[in-house]
């Protein structure tokens, strides 16, 4: 396990460093940033400040390093928008993100396990059509228009929720369904084919010929088993679902962390969208750190691999 | 064959389907497949004629007709059978117009990110060792890039057109393509007919797209149409952030940003272009779900 656990680490630092560079190079291989940064209208003059303040004019390399060091120090440079701190802005607008991301993989959960397990045990009735159905659309609804239906019905037509704003739980209830339903379909049908897999097994047969109540047979030893997969989905879809925050966010215009990406780009707020990308990667990368080695262990199999 | 008649029993003779026959069979009775390539078909056809069926010109502005509803409202009329949009564009004609753009940024991009993923899943599936362990951590760092905030930002810097969007995301999405490719490849590697090839000296090339590719294939159909699917959806939230493709072409994702605007007073600037966009990108799920039911039935669950 410490083995397993030690290499993982070890492909997650290699993964996180290849990343900042990356996320370093984005801005810079997309055109000068000098130019970006100084404005449509600026002179020769004013390019050339901007260059040296910045220190655009080093090799790129030690601008990495530089950046890159001071990043570990948690210092990711100044937006010159905000005229304030990188971190400092993104501290505040990751924790709206996070609440957000955090309720819409509830609201997958919540919906997608136990339809996933009716589906499973009850294969081909009309629940199992139903769950299929669900997973079917949910894959194909673009997730922005999906939003926007949501404003029409459940904001506009029925006035239940606010259209838009992050000022109070109500704010939350739209874009949650929003982001949440795009993560639903990978979840239920995981749980389902789980499901299917361990009821099917030998050791399900057992409980079932020992007499066990069905209920405890399927809660206490089937669900736990066929959970497995989900669990490291899970992780995998929290990431995915706070790149999707950059476009329900913007619909619902929740001052979250997606919301600041998206206008830190619209802005050319150069040190601000290196950042974002940085840290959106390495919540990723962290996520599925923490995933695979929880997996292992659960599974014990997979510690060989 | 009559003196096959003689012995032959009393009870219908049994025949068993050529496999052809089978995969026949099992396409014609597959719903989710025929509706898949019915509505893809239809969309196709409709790209392909859009300058013969569009009654205007997508393009043509007309201010003094703007927001006109609807055939099915009580005030619409003929001359613009879905209305007209805040310019006074025709919106059935801007609507077959974008069938094109959608189509072809999905099979564009599709087409890029295949040969890359694919060609990297099959050589560290293949070779294994330290080809395997290089594109295994190129698969684990480009997951780790959130792609519309990569797309996002790099097509706000360098500038969005049909041609930056395609590439940008044909660059961006071949991590399934790898994965997939890759597991399949390591699946059949050790199969008798590899073994065979190589013992009768047949070059490694020949092996990969004489021997693995014609079984591959099936696989890695099934992945472009989830592909597709994905970069139309990608395409349609880049243009409707406004950083994909640009005015005044009539993607659907750009018409749905530009109909937001309205969407309090008239709603069905939104529904429809979302609509279709729906639309299309279930038809190819569903193809894509089709095709692998039909031609693994075993593999289905």
């Amino acid at each position: 396990m410490l083995r397993y656990t030690c290499k993982r680490v070890a492909l997650a630092l290699l993964v996180a460093i290849t990343v900042s560079f990356l996320s370093f190079m984005l801005v810079r291989v997309s055109g000068d940033p000098a130019y970006a940064l100084a404005g449509e209208n600026a002179t020769a003059k004013e390019i050339a400040f901007v260059r040296e303040k910045y220190g655009l004019d080093r090799p790129i390399m030690v601008q990495y390093l530089d950046w890159g060091l001071k990043a570990l120090h948690g210092d990711l440079g100044q937006s010159p928008y905000f005229r304030e701190k990188v971190s400092v802005i993104i501290g505040h607008r990751l924790k709206v993100t996070m609440i957000l991301g955090a309720s819409a993989l509830l609201f997958a959960l919540i919906l997608s396990i136990p339809l996933g397990v009716l589906a499973a045990i009850r294969p081909n009735t009309w629940i199992d059509r139903v769950a299929l159905g669900i997973s079917v659309l949910g894959q194909a609804m673009p997730s922005f228009w999906f939003g926007l239906i949501l404003i029409l019905f459940f904001g506009v037509t029925l006035r239940w929720f606010p259209v838009s704003g992050s000022s109070s739980w109500r704010h939350f209830v739209l874009p949650t369904i929003a982001l949440g339903y795009y993560a639903t379909p990978a979840f239920m049908r995981l749980t389902r084919s789980g499901m299917m897999d361990v009821l099917s097994s030998d050791y399900i047969r057992t409980a079932r010929a020992k007499g066990l109540l069905s209920g405890s047979v399927l809660f206490k030893h089937a669900l736990r088993n066929a959970i497995i997969p989900v669990v490291s989905v899970v992780a995998v879809q929290l990431g995915f679902m706070l790149g999707g925050s950059v476009v329900i966010e913007s619909v619902f215009a929740v001052n979250g962390f997606g919301l600041l990406a998206y206008e830190s780009i619209a802005r050319a707020d150069l040190p601000m969208v290196q950042a974002i990308v940085l840290i959106l990667s390495l919540i990723y990368v962290f996520l599925t750190l923490f995933a695979d080695v929880l997996n292992a262990l659960l599974d014990p199999r997979i510690r060989v691999a | 064959m009559n003196s096959k008649k003689d012995f032959s029993s009393p009870f219908p003779a049994i025949t068993f389907p050529t496999p052809g026959q089978m995969m026949w069979r099992r396409t014609t009775h597959h719903w989710g497949f025929l509706l898949g390539a019915g509505i893809l078909v239809v969309i196709l056809v409709v790209a392909l004629l859009a300058p013969y069926l569009a009654p205007c010109d997508p393009y043509h502005q007309d201010l003094a007709h703007r927001l006109i509803n609807p055939i099915w409202h009580a005030d619409g009329t003929w001359s613009h059978p879905l209305g007209t949009d805040g310019l006074g564009r025709d919106y059935l004609s801007r609507l077959l117009y974008g069938a094109r753009i959608s189509l072809l940024i999905g099979f564009a991009a599709m087409s890029i990110s295949a040969v890359i993923g694919a060609s990297m899943g099959v050589a560290a599936g293949y070779f294994g060792g330290r080809v395997d362990v290089v594109v295994s951590f190129l698969i684990t760092t480009r997951l780790a890039l959130p792609v519309i905030l990569v797309a996002l930002a790099v097509v706000a810097l360098v500038g969005g057109s049909l041609p930056m969007v395609i590439t940008v995301l044909g660059l961006l999405i071949w991590d399934r393509f790898a994965v997939v490719m890759r597991s399949t490849t390591q699946q059949l590697r050790s199969a008798d007919y590899i073994y065979a090839a190589k013992a009768t000296g047949c070059s490694t090339m020949r092996i990969i797209f004489g021997e693995l590719l014609p079984n591959i294939l099936n696989n890695l159909i099934v992945v472009a149409t989830l592909e597709m699917a994905r970069a139309i959806l990608l395409e349609a939230a880049l243009s409707f952030l406004g950083m994909g493709v640009q005015p005044p072409l009539p993607s659907w994702g750009l018409m749905i940003s530009e109909g937001k605007e309205f969407m309090f007073f008239t709603p069905w600037l939104i529904v429809i272009p979302g609509t279709v966009l729906f639309m299309l990108v279930l038809a190819i799920n569903l193809l894509g779900d089709g095709i692998r039911d039909i031609t693994a039935p075993e593999g289905r669950s």
